[in-house]
């Protein structure tokens, strides 16, 4: 299990990427990836909480009975995920408006949960930051690309600035629901070609 | 009278297929990849998902009206919501063994994963945010959770002939999947213009 801190840094980036590889915690990068912005957002948010509840979730690892650790790591979760509900309201509130009813739902995000049930719960707390890290940059680089792609072809911006020329005619499916399933579809399809070797996990 | 069961209406079919909870707002798809492989398994999970959502609305929809408004403890609506729902869960999954073996032999298994499915929680979130009333609410969730199985079932019938089908070698599995959501997604979309809450 010892593969050094880097390692379990740079693993949820590609090789066990939260959302690509894992495929767990689907929901917020679909349906907030409307664009770039929003899942740039949506990312920190998410960072936030899965490195908060995978640091406090290693220092109590200890001190919890097994029996009841999933309602203790729910309270820690949740804890966090308040702090940041409540902290984009206060201070970026359209971002807080536009993502809506999912920063709450962070709280049953699978990969928080997993996280902090398959690693943070067995590891200490240096590996367990580093975890938390990697994951989130991972989840934050994915849903960061889905939005500049539904961006861009659902509206021919990234981050707001025009990229195609104006005589490009926006696709608006893209940032409608169905484009989001199709461009993961897309993505996945594009991992599992390029990434994945032998193709079985 | 008549306007007032027509807007119960409303709100149900809205909840139902124009909101559409896995297909146009993306809640609870962990679940909707995981399960639909199966087409038993996603029955007993809609089943079970509409029973524990109506559940958890009923309670968490009192619990914030009755005890935190009252007592001004709006920033615990998160943590109060999850630990109520899950606990309740708990609970429910005794009683149903206790009084109704059969109904537990066919959901029994489900009842736990739903603690984390976001469906149940949001549907809970969503009708607070909506405002509605206490009977509005239920025929809310009620919606939600029809939505639910309806998209679950169709998704599952799908997959079963998808599997069949000669597809390239990196779309097998989940990539196939999903554009198949993408397609079902679209045919959703054409109720968008419908009517709306």
């Amino acid at each position: 299990m010892k593969k050094g801190l880097l390692h379990e840094l740079t693993k949820g980036i590609i090789e066990e990427n939260p959302i690509l590889i894992i495929m767990l915690g689907l929901c917020p990068p679909l349906a907030v990836s409307t664009s770039a912005a929003n899942g740039l957002g949506m990312g920190a948010a998410f960072c936030f909480v899965v490195i908060g509840s995978n640091l406090v979730i290693s220092l109590i690892r200890g001190i919890v009975p097994s029996q009841i650790r999933i309602p203790v790591y729910i309270t820690v979760i949740s804890t966090f995920v308040t702090i940041v509900d409540y902290a984009l309201k206060a201070y970026l509130p359209l971002l807080s408006r536009s993502l809506g009813v999912f920063v709450p739902l962070i709280v049953v995000n699978c990969i928080v949960m997993g996280r902090a049930e398959a690693f943070a719960s067995r590891n200490g707390v240096a590996a367990s930051l580093m975890d938390g890290i990697g994951m989130g940059i991972g989840f934050t680089l994915i849903i960061t690309l889905l939005g500049a792609v539904r961006e861009l072809l659902g509206n021919g911006t990234v981050f707001g600035f025009p990229v195609l020329p104006s005589a490009y005619q926006p696709f608006l499916l893209f940032i409608l629901p169905p484009g989001a399933f199709l461009v993961i579809g897309f993505m996945m399809a594009a991992q599992k070609k390029f990434f994945q070797k032998g193709g079985a996990r | 009278m008549i306007s007032q069961n027509l807007n119960f209406f409303l709100i149900f079919l809205s909840a139902m297929i124009v909101n559409n909870i896995l297909l146009m707002r993306f809640i609870a798809l962990c679940s909707f990849f995981g399960i639909s492989n199966n087409m038993q398994a996603s029955v007993g999970m809609g089943f079970a998902v509409i029973f524990v959502m109506i559940m958890a609305t009923t309670i968490s929809w009192l619990v914030y009206h009755y005890l935190l408004v009252p007592f001004d403890l709006l920033y615990l609506r998160t943590a109060s919501f999850i630990l109520t729902i899950a606990t309740f869960v708990q609970l429910e999954e005794m009683v149903i063994r206790k009084l109704f073996p059969p109904l537990y032999r066919s959901l029994g298994i489900y009842l736990p994963l739903i603690v984390v499915n976001c469906a149940v929680l949001a549907a809970a979130f969503l009708v607070i945010d909506y405002n509605l009333g206490f009977l509005k609410s239920l025929v809310y969730t009620l919606g939600v959770g029809a939505g639910y199985f309806f998209a679950i079932v169709m998704f599952a019938g799908i997959r079963e002939r998808v599997n069949l089908a000669p597809i390239p070698k990196s779309f097998q599995g989940y990539p196939i999947a999903f554009i198949t959501a993408s397609l079902m997604s679209l045919a959703f979309l054409g109720f968008k213009g419908l009517f709306g809450l």
